[in-house]
């Protein structure tokens, strides 16, 4: 296997003779030049992940901006409109993220503690429950398209014409999340096979943290669309 | 490095999730008027800050990541606490709109010649 030129391998001490035995290979730890040590490049990408979700705070921030505007502006329509979202299943999913949150948090653990195993358990977890959540989303989609509750010329006619910007807001902020979401599950997907093929230890699991920092993003998100989008109007 | 954190702290902090998402749903079933949005929000603050401190180790990450990870909400909050400055304070001055009329309608005259 050629090998970029920038970047240094060093083979790691097996535990237990593991790598031979059940891969066929040697765990590798690449360390990139410009870095000093393993801690220092774990710092920077936790930095850069950090950097990168700043940057979805605002990004996912705009459309919550809109939503205060316009909310403050239209509050009777939008307390109508929001009736019409499925609080159950906004529920439901809520608890799947919550869920999945925990379970990405114990793979970064098992990846911390050398535990292969459980690290592809709980990964494949997490990417059955981002999964979980997609298919209650799509449901919901479904039933929120046969409610015609989608802007434009055959938008329900028994709500008011104020209520489309809840409905646009609904269709853009649930989108952009469920988007982010799918992206989630590609990424903890082929970190479960790159964990599956031993490319993971106590010593570098670096990428299964930083997607683990994504993955709670993610779950944030979805923390403040839940009651914004589907509990302005219950009483 | 991150540091090893117990799987029962894990649990228990999930545990107080689905109570606060549990919460969150019968409160928001009590009629309460204005304060239904106070208190959804605040327990969807709780929530956050339970996943950013245990499951994303802000809790017990350097001062660089807390900053880092600090940066993006303030920015967030100026945004909101700016542009929101202006829409909640529009109607406290009633007759402004009519004031800005007028002053477009009747610009003073000989102003162009003085600025430009």
């Amino acid at each position: 296997m050629s090998e970029p030129r920038h970047i240094r391998r060093r083979r790691l001490p097996s535990p237990g003779g593991e790598g031979k035995g059940e891969g066929g290979r040697n765990p590798v730890a690449p360390l990139a030049e410009q870095f000093e040590d393993m801690t220092q490049q774990h710092e920077s990408a936790t930095l850069g992940m950090w950097t990168f979700l700043a940057t979805e705070v605002l990004f996912f921030g705009g459309m919550f901006m809109g939503y205060i505007v316009y909310r403050h502006a239209y509050p009777r329509a939008f307390a109508e409109a929001s009736r019409h979202t499925i609080v159950l299943f906004g529920t439901i999913n809520t608890a799947i993220l919550l869920t999945s949150s925990l379970t990405m948090a114990l793979g970064v653990r098992a990846a911390q503690l050398n535990l292969r195993k459980s690290l592809v358990a709980w990964l494949a977890l997490t990417v059955l429950l981002g999964l979980a959540f997609l298919g209650v989303k799509g449901l919901e989609y479904q039933q929120d398209l046969r409610e015609h509750l989608w802007p434009g010329p055959h938008f329900n006619p028994a709500l008011g014409p104020q209520s489309q910007i809840f409905w646009f807001l609904y269709w853009a902020m649930t989108g952009l999340h469920a988007l982010h979401v799918t992206v989630g599950v590609v990424v903890i997907g082929i970190m479960t096979f790159l964990a599956r093929a031993g490319r993971f230890s106590n010593y570098y699991h670096t990428p299964i943290e930083v997607t683990g920092l994504y993955w709670h993003f993610v779950d944030i998100v979805w923390i403040f669309l839940y009651p914004l989008l589907y509990l302005v109007n219950r009483a | 490095m991150s540091p090893i954190v117990p799987k029962k702290t894990y649990v228990i902090i999930w545990l107080v999730l689905m109570l606060l998402l549990l919460l969150t749903w019968s409160v928001a079933r009590i009629h309460l008027g204005p304060w239904n949005l106070p208190v959804a929000l605040t327990i969807a603050l709780i929530k956050m800050l339970l996943v950013i401190l245990f499951f994303m180790h802000v809790r017990k990450s350097g001062g660089l990541t807390r900053l880092f990870a600090a940066a993006g909400f303030i920015w967030l909050i100026i945004m909101i606490d700016l542009t929101m400055s202006d829409f909640l304070t529009r109607r406290m001055v009633p007759n402004i709109s009519a004031d800005v009329q007028q002053l477009e309608k009747a610009p003073e005259p000989g102003e162009e010649k003085t600025h430009r």
